[in-house]
């Protein structure tokens, strides 16, 4: 056991993963002698050597579209794109070929890949430094969509990804990436994709929520004093409706909390989730807190569009006395 | 200081049977056995056949949109002649010829052009990836799987083709120059047929050869008439040669024409003068292969009037096969989605098959009543 950051836990992972299975390469730009521009990398390509962790030309639909090839081929790639505001060039390669392939060819090729993104707000980070754009990739059949809230999920949750047979978007929460310290297990272990964990128990309400969000969640929470039930979905696509279902038809409230924009964001999705499935049992409206409709702003405002304890705590007030 | 000269290239043009009938000895002879020409003579004429057969197919309401070949057959043809059967053979839309000559069957074409994904289950023995819709985005792929042999220390190499249209995509430009710095033995090979869609290739490109592009990138490259199968194999077994010997990537610009429209949806009469048309139908790929055998001896009426009648037989057999395919179950295309369906796309694939809504599982029990398929096949 060893108390670890995020990033640690990664680095850690990664490690693992690649001792264990030969066909696991890591490919980006800096991956390498760099260690990663947030140094998730570090020290890997001095382990495993530049063959096994390539810097590659400064391209994301390159990084993308080789790493589609290396796992047709039966490899398991592992490609980083240094911010999450740098998808939009691998948007095609990602949602044409890596998350159509096996459906297309009706399995005849399969892309087993897993696309490391640091993603988010709240590191004072330049423009398209700190987006939020995890529905975009819900929103596309075929692809899991996995974003951790803590070093211990990391860990056996990027393990899960890059055994599973299909592409996985596997976005790391920046914010969160030295923020607090975990106990680690050394031993590896897997966390299955597509369960929630329920991150404190309560009977009064739940709040659902994602990433870097979820401490802000944790903060607001504490502060109601009230008994909140708060769940952390972890992976995003397939999602663990069952467990909200089950702690919404308890609580008969629900506040979903998201760093990205308010329209079509994955919230509204739970939402109506929950509505299909919990209706009866609603005491009140589901409420959300978001980011806003507008273009994350640079970094003297970002504290101001992301859903911080304060506006969580503002909104477990209102629902519980609705 | 005075001004210093620190590149000078040139680009080669390599043709050997061309279009009046003359062959380069010098280069030709030995190059292409007798019996295997009249093998790959057959496999041009079979697949120039198939496409004339899917137009009518297309214009009688039997198949979707089509994107003829005709005029192309040499280039993936000569490719698929030189590579080994288990190099990668990456392809776009109008390499019919060379999946054919791999062994892809026919009907694997059609189906996909029917509107049916198990056209594209490409049979993995035959590693060849099926046909790339969006334009050249599949040469990045290619330079993935050659990059993975070379991971594992095999000697496969891979093999992609591209229009001239591609080589305006950033894709096009990422792919050379990935397998470039990253030394990737690929074979790109670009079929320059002069139109993308209606837009002419000068938009596309405006230095003279396609072929020197790729010399920005560090990498050996030829240009080669395109509808000489003479050519495309001299040319491709240099650069096979190149790349499983030196693991580099090589450019070949085959110059070729394409006699139809870009797809059946669409009418080249719009944008491109018949004279132009008339100018490359007299140098087909086929027609002076077929001179050069007869002039040989190895070739006559007889036997052409043979050929076409066991292509005849063999691509009404195709299109048989492909009209005759079992249908796809009604909820089919949710099967390949994942390895294994997430709980959520059961549900959905098991209520499309009922009267519910689908909202409530609960209104499944029981209740799974067969609806007829709304598709036609």
């Amino acid at each position: 056991m060893a108390n670890l950051t995020l990033v640690q836990a990664i680095n850690l992972a990664l490690i693992q993963e690649m001792e264990r299975d030969e066909r696991v390469l890591l490919l980006g730009e800096d991956v390498g002698a760099n260690g990663g521009v947030f140094r998730v990398t570090e020290g890997l390509h001095k382990r495993f050597g530049g063959k096994r962790v390539v810097d590659t030309p400064l391209a994301e639909s390159g990084i993308i579209g080789t790493a589609i090839g290396l796992a047709m081929a039966g490899l398991r790639p592992i490609p980083e794109i240094q911010f999450e505001g740098f998808l939009g060039p691998a948007y095609d390669q990602i949602c044409s070929h890596a998350a159509r392939m096996r459906t297309r060819t009706r399995g005849a090729f399969t892309v087993p890949l897993t696309i490391r993104v640091p993603v988010g707000g709240g590191i004072h980070a330049p423009e398209l430094h700190s987006d939020s754009p995890e529905s975009i990739y819900i929103h596309t059949p075929g692809l899991k969509v996995v974003m951790p809230s803590s070093p211990y999920d990391a860990k056996g949750l990027l393990i899960s990804a890059i055994r599973d047979p299909d592409p996985v978007i596997f976005f790391e929460p920046k914010r969160i990436y030295r923020a607090f310290r975990e106990e680690v297990p050394e031993d590896e272990y897997t966390l299955p994709l597509g369960k929630a964990r329920v991150v404190c128990e309560g009977e009064q309400m739940t709040v659902v929520s994602w990433g870097a969000s979820v401490v802000q969640c944790m903060q607001a929470i504490e502060r109601s004093g009230r008994s909140i039930e708060l769940i952390d979905l972890r992976t995003l696509y397939p999602f663990d409706m069952d467990a909200v279902e089950a702690s919404v038809k308890k609580t008969g409230r629900c506040v979903i909390v998201h760093e990205a924009p308010k329209t079509c964001g994955f919230g509204a999705e739970i939402a109506t989730r929950i509505m299909e499935r919990c209706f009866l049992h609603l005491e009140a409206p589901v409420q959300r807190v978001t980011g806003f409709d507008t273009i994350m702003p640079y970094y003297k405002l970002e504290l101001d569009y992301m859903p911080d304890a304060d506006r969580i705590a503002r909104a477990i007030e209102e629902i519980a006395a609705y | 200081m005075p001004i210093k000269n620190v590149l000078t290239t040139t680009i080669d043009h390599v043709s050997i049977l061309d279009a009046d009938g003359r062959f380069d000895e010098k280069l030709g002879k030995g190059l292409i056995p007798d019996a295997d020409l009249v093998k790959l003579y057959e496999h041009m004429t079979a697949c120039r056949f198939l496409d004339e057969v899917a137009f009518k197919l297309q214009r009688s309401g039997r198949m979707g949109t089509y994107p003829q070949n005709m005029g192309q057959e040499a280039a993936s043809l000569g490719a698929a002649y030189v590579l080994n059967n288990d190099d990668w053979l990456v392809t776009c839309y109008r390499e019919n010829c060379g999946l054919f000559w791999r062994g892809v069957p026919m009907e694997s074409i059609l189906l996909h052009w029917m509107g049916d994904e198990r056209g594209n289950a490409m049979p993995r023995p035959h590693h060849a990836t099926p046909i790339a819709v969006p334009i050249g985005t599949q040469m990045l792929h290619a330079t993935g799987l050659a990059w993975a042999s070379k991971y594992r220390g095999e000697k496969r190499i891979a093999c992609t083709f591209f229009g001239d249209g591609a080589t305006s995509e950033g894709d096009f430009h990422e792919a050379m120059n990935f397998a470039a710095n990253l030394d990737v033995p690929v074979v790109f090979c670009c079929q320059n047929n002069f139109w993308a869609i209606s837009v002419p290739g000068k938009i596309q490109c405006s230095a003279p050869t396609v072929a020197q592009r790729a010399i920005a990138y560090g990498m050996d490259t030829i240009q080669c008439d395109g509808n000489d199968i003479f050519a495309v194999v001299h040319c491709f077994r240099e650069a096979v040669k190149h790349a499983r010997t030196k693991g580099r990537p090589y450019f070949i610009e085959a110059v070729t024409y394409r006699l139809g429209d870009h797809t059946t949806a669409d009418d080249a009469r719009r944008y491109r003068d018949q004279a132009e048309v008339d100018k490359w139908k007299s140098r087909d790929p086929l027609i002076r292969v077929r001179k050069h055998m007869v002039k040989k001896g190895l070739w006559s009426d007889a036997k052409e009037r043979e050929l076409l009648e066991r292509v005849e037989r063999e691509v009404t057999a195709a299109v048989e096969r492909a009209e005759t395919i079992t249908p796809p179950a009604r909820a089919e295309f949710f099967d390949s989605m994942y390895e294994t369906l997430p709980a959520d796309l059961l549900l959905q694939r098991d209520t499309m098959q009922t009267h519910s809504i689908g909202q409530d599982p609960s209104q499944i029990e029981g209740a799974v009543i067969e609806l007829p398929t709304k598709g036609h096949h």
